[in-house]
């Protein structure tokens, strides 16, 4: 259990007994079995684990892009029920609008706010500088780099201040290089904008890099394996993942996500 | 180059001769130097206009089997001056207007359900397959009997032939819309029919555009079918008289005039597409 609940603290996102599968035609396969997990307010959660394991149908589930089979996702203690505008998704893939201009893409995200013109200028400007995209405003997705699609990405899913933001492998697609920097801008942002997130990953320095805590999964059907608390203090800087704690933690995640690739491969045979 | 030791006399500067590219034309999949394709291009239909006039003015071939190019010319001036090549091609391009709007109108709503919802495509896709393989010119005859000979038969036979093929591009345009831009929508707290309209269309347009150059092109390959019976003019109609009193000239001029004007609508979508969806192009 998280200490912070322990803490007397309200969670913000409560996952309990969750299960969920897919069906196919050789039957029922079961993804995520009885998954119990808390995030508390403001808080950075990563989710790391093999390929295949359910991330993405978790975090799918608690975005209520579908839903589960068993059990229930509580966010403030409210049972959700389908998507909405208190959370936040990035995914993977680049989800920009093609057709829209940076501005206008972060634009669409308020459309359903009663904000006047001036005051959602005012947010998409702040959010602009804050991903650091300035003088970009009116390039089109096509004329910018990966890295810079996810950073509009970050701010169309930051700029109508949802409670949660749900991040699935937004690192995914870019090289090393480029994925170094935008999780140093992420964690950034994160520093000076406090907000509760769940960040999906197969990136075990990403991970311990950003997160207050790290859960490892196991592999089919996804169970939770492992969690572990990062207690490194904040503003965090890329140095920090030669410190002996970090390596001591990356050691134990690293492990047992070793365990589950060894089981995978003997599974397959 | 600065040089800190030594004399201060400048170091002669040998900027390294510019190599000249050399462009392979025959790489697998390489480019090959704009001018160039386009020289081919272009000299393959020289070519192909020097064997003809060759060998229509060596008297090889009988003219009545294949006029000169430039007995093709006269007769393009000839029907130019007369008016009846304006006249013909005014009732042609009015039919093929007309039958292609209609087929259009139905087939981008029908299609953007098909496309988005599985239940539509399943009501409608096996009726249209079957459709599709029909050939339309076994269909006159019933055209005839439901429209009469007037033009709305030659619209029904523009519309069989372009509809059932350009519904199902339509369908495919809107498929091909990712499905994580769908998703964000609704992380954005909108609704189905917002989604649909919001983001699914304006995403497709492109390819519905493409759709639309594809399938215009199409309506200009029925309308010698459209009007084979019953129509008093008309660039089809023509080249089917001129059938009658073996005026190879005219069937030809007749048949370049129709690939002429297919060929323009194809450049106006595409100059008009490039305009219009200045965002698609990368950096
Ligand atoms: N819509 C779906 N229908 C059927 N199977 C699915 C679907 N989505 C995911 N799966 C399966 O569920 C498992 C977990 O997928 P996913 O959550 O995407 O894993 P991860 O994100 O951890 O790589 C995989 O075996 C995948 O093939
Ligand atoms: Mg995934």
């Amino acid at each position: 259990m998280d200490q912070r609940t322990v803490n007397g603290q309200r969670p913000k996102v409560t996952i309990r007994n969750l299960s969920h599968s897919f069906e196919s035609p050789n039957g029922s396969l079961l993804v995520l079995d009885n998954i119990n997990l808390t995030l508390a307010d403001n808080e950075f959660v990563s989710i790391v684990g093999t390929s295949g394991c359910g991330k993405s149908t978790l975090l799918n589930l608690v975005a209520g892009l579908i839903e589960p089979v068993a059990g229930e996702i509580l966010l403030d203690s409210k049972p959700i029920d389908g998507p909405g505008r208190d959370r936040g998704v990035v995914f993977q893939s680049y989800t920009l609008f093609p057709w829209l201009t940076v501005w206008k893409n972060i634009d669409f995200a308020l459309r359903k706010t009663r904000l006047s013109r001036a005051e959602k200028d005012e947010l998409i400007r702040h959010y602009i500088s804050t991903v650091g995209l300035e003088g970009f405003e009116d390039a089109y997705p096509n004329q910018l780099s990966g890295g810079m699609r996810q950073r509009v990405a970050i701010a169309r899913a930051l700029v109508y201040k949802p409670e949660v933001l749900l991040m699935d492998e937004p690192f995914g697609a870019l090289d090393a290089q480029t994925r170094g920097m935008m999780q140093e801008l992420l964690l950034h942002v994160w520093e000076t904008h406090r907000t509760t997130v769940l960040f999906i990953t197969h990136d075990v320095d990403e991970a311990l890099f950003m997160s207050d805590r790290v859960v490892v999964m196991s592999a089919r059907p996804g169970r939770i394996k492992l969690e572990v608390p990062v207690e490194l203090p904040h503003p965090r800087s890329y140095e920090v993942v030669t410190s002996p704690q970090f390596v001591e933690l990356k050691l134990r995640v690293l492990e047992a996500i070793r365990e589950e690739a060894l089981k995978t491969m003997t599974a397959a045979g | 180059m600065e040089t800190t030791t030594g004399r201060s006399e400048p170091l002669p500067v040998v900027s390294p001769a510019p190599r000249r590219r050399r462009w392979r034309l025959f790489a697998l999949r390489e480019d090959i130097p704009g001018r160039i394709y386009f020289a081919l291009g272009a000299s393959f239909i020289l070519l192909i206009l020097l064997i003809w006039t060759v060998v229509t003015h060596a008297e090889l071939i009988d003219p009545l089997f294949l006029p000169s190019p430039a007995a093709i010319i006269a007769e393009g001036i000839a029907q130019a001056q007369s008016g009846m090549l304006w006249a013909d091609a005014g009732a042609s391009i009015y039919r093929i207007v007309v039958g292609w709007l209609i087929a259009t109108l139905f087939a981008v709503p029908i299609g953007i359900l098909m496309g988005n919802f599985k239940f539509f495509e399943a009501v409608f896709e096996p009726f249209i397959d079957l459709v599709r393989y029909m050939p339309v010119v076994a269909l006159i005859p019933l055209t005839i009997l439901w429209a009469g000979t007037d033009d709305s038969q030659k619209f029904l036979i523009l519309f069989i032939g372009t509809f059932f093929q350009e519904v199902l591009l339509v369908m495919d345009n809107v498929k091909s819309v990712p499905k994580d831009l769908i998703k964000v929508g609704y992380t954005l707290g909108m609704g189905r029919f917002e989604v649909l309209r919001d983001i699914v269309l304006p995403a497709s347009l492109p390819g519905l555009w493409d759709t639309f150059r594809i399938t215009l092109g199409w309506t200009w390959t029925y309308l010698v079918v459209a009007e084979l019976v019953a129509a008093r003019s008309g660039l089809g109609r023509r080249i089917m008289e001129a059938q009658r009193y073996l005026a190879t000239e005219r069937i030809i001029f007749g048949i370049l005039f129709i690939g002429l004007l297919g060929l323009l609508t194809d450049y106006f979508f595409k100059v008009v597409g490039a305009r219009l969806f200045r965002w698609i192009k990368e950096r």
